[in-house]
């Protein structure tokens, strides 16, 4: 029996499993392979090949025994490494000393019991702090799509894994947009789900009030399975929502430089929405150009209030560019931080009122493909703009008002690299925005 | 009593260029712009729809 994990969705395979069609060992083998042969891509940093295996035989024998535990059982699953598993360090893809932990994030756990298998722990850029996954102690993570090029990031290894058919599901933090970045950037799918309703303990913090922890793999459903799994309840694949849906696109700020293939991509998925009887209006974020500002005077000294013990031990040990941003992190102001959380709420307000009577906002995941290595900055509208700050541009106002956020890939005919689209859905309201994308995506790829 | 962003900016570069980081110059000035705007979108949204924050 041969697995092809490249072509398949857990949501696929899952029967085959649970019919004994297909054996969780033959599904792990191949993932392990394409590891192996992809190794290029540099998207794990650390290989569980021996308990996977080891896994894989106990499960195998436990469907045959009838003991079916559901849809995740027997799927092989990647781990970004900044999240921990008992057995192996948390790298979080530095050479600063690494966690042991001890025993597994409770998301992990709760996969674990759910029947998935981990076979490795992803690659990602240095403390989840940069969009590229390029400054990592164990070197850049590269896009399956062209190798050279990013990967997205943070969680840029998690996607070029679910990409290149390393693995069928995936975890990820998102603190600015790194599920979703990457995703966008590999052709995947990724969901940052609604602030604080999946745990982030067991996770190296990068901002403790922006970071969220999720799923990422090749279609909604899957992902919607993995959620539901990291949430505690049953997994139970999403209907796509079947009525006349209203989104809003918010065009200020958000679309007024996307790059041709961007662009096309989101018009596309305009057109296909309306063209099967949905609303799509234009509407308008208050606030939303002040979110760098709001995002930067939260996350910096957050994340530099973390790192300060291991920056006064360890500051040659950080790759250059993340430890510079610490660094400045430590000057911002008390009085600047209140204002920003602040505006925050200010930024919360404004999104819940133009859900109000719509089902979802509309907007890309990512303004532009994914960048080459090593570039500073992109090209937008005939003027250059840094790399880092176009490429949060479109996610991170969902991380300062918790709004669930799923980027899915859409069809687009100006090159032949990945573009995504984001659905923003209402706060605690993630498995109806699932619904939806589910919807969507049958629609727009 | 509010601290000027250029008073910030002069004394956070100096203690940047004690500890030896010149390289932060850049980012600090980059920074210092940021607040600016933060702050004159603070003083902007007094009383805007959504603050639940009392003064």
């Amino acid at each position: 029996m041969s697995a092809e994990p490249d072509l398949r969705r857990i949501v696929d395979v899952g029967p085959l499993l649970k019919g004994g069609r297909l054996s969780p060992v033959d599904l792990v083998s191949g993932c392990l392979a394409q590891i192996a042969a992809r190794s290029e891509i540099n998207a794990f940093i650390t290989r569980t090949e021996d308990r996977a295996m080891e896994e894989a035989r106990a499960h195998e024998s436990e469907i045959r025994a009838g003991r079916y535990r559901g849809p995740l059982h027997g799927i092989p699953i990647a781990v970004k490494d900044l999240i921990d598993v008992a057995g192996t360090p948390t790298t979080s893809g530095s050479a600063v000393p690494a966690r042991q932990p001890g025993t597994d994030a409770p998301s992990i756990t709760r996969l674990r019991a759910a029947g998935a298998i981990i076979v490795g722990k992803t690659n990602l850029h240095e403390f989840a702090f940069g969009t590229t996954s390029e400054e990592s102690a164990f070197g850049p993570v590269r896009n399956p799509h062209d190798l050279s090029r990013s990967a997205g990031g943070s969680s840029g290894g998690s996607a070029a894994a679910l990409a290149a058919g390393m693995c069928f599901g995936a975890l990820g933090t998102d603190t600015g947009g790194s599920i979703r970045i990457p995703s966008a950037a590999c052709g995947t799918v990724g969901l940052k789900p609604t602030l604080d309703e999946i745990s982030c303990e067991g996770v190296v913090p990068l901002s403790t009030t922006c970071d969220h922890l999720g799923p990422m793999a090749r279609s909604v459903a899957d992902v919607a399975l993995l959620y539901a799994v990291m949430k505690g309840v049953d997994p139970v694949p999403p209907v796509g929502a079947n009525e006349r849906l209203r989104f809003g696109v918010p065009r200020r700020f958000f679309c007024d430089r996307l790059d041709p293939g961007t662009r096309d991509a989101l018009d596309r998925a305009v057109d296909a929405l309306r063209n099967a009887g949905h609303a799509v209006d234009d509407v308008e974020i208050e606030y939303a150009a002040s979110t760098p500002d709001v995002y930067l005077h939260i996350v910096l000294p957050e994340a530099s209030q973390f790192h300060a013990p291991a920056l006064e031990r360890f500051a040659s040990s950080y790759c250059p560019g993340v430890r510079i941003r610490l660094e400045m992190g430590r000057y911002v102001l008390a009085e600047d931080y209140v204002r920003a959380m602040r505006l925050r709420t200010l930024l919360t307000a404004a999104v819940d009122r133009v859900l109000v009577g719509r089902d979802a906002l509309l907007l890309p995941a990512l303004p532009i493909a994914a960048p080459v290595l090593g570039a500073s900055t992109v090209d937008l509208g005939g003027s250059p703009e840094p790399v880092r700050a176009a490429m949060l541009r479109l996610t991170q106002l969902f991380n300062l008002t918790g709004h669930p956020s799923i980027a899915l890939p859409a069809a687009q005919t100006t090159d032949p690299l990945p573009r995504g689209i984001q659905l923003v859905g209402r706060r605690s309201a993630t498995e109806r925005l699932l619904e939806i994308a589910a919807g969507v995506e049958l629609l727009v790829r | 009593m509010t601290t000027r962003v250029e008073d910030w900016l002069a004394a956070a570069i100096a203690d940047a260029e004690r500890r030896g980081m010149p390289e932060l110059k850049p980012l600090l000035e980059a920074l210092a712009r940021s607040t600016a705007a933060l702050r004159a979108a603070d003083d902007a949204t007094r009383s805007a729809p959504g603050d639940t924050h009392e003064r």
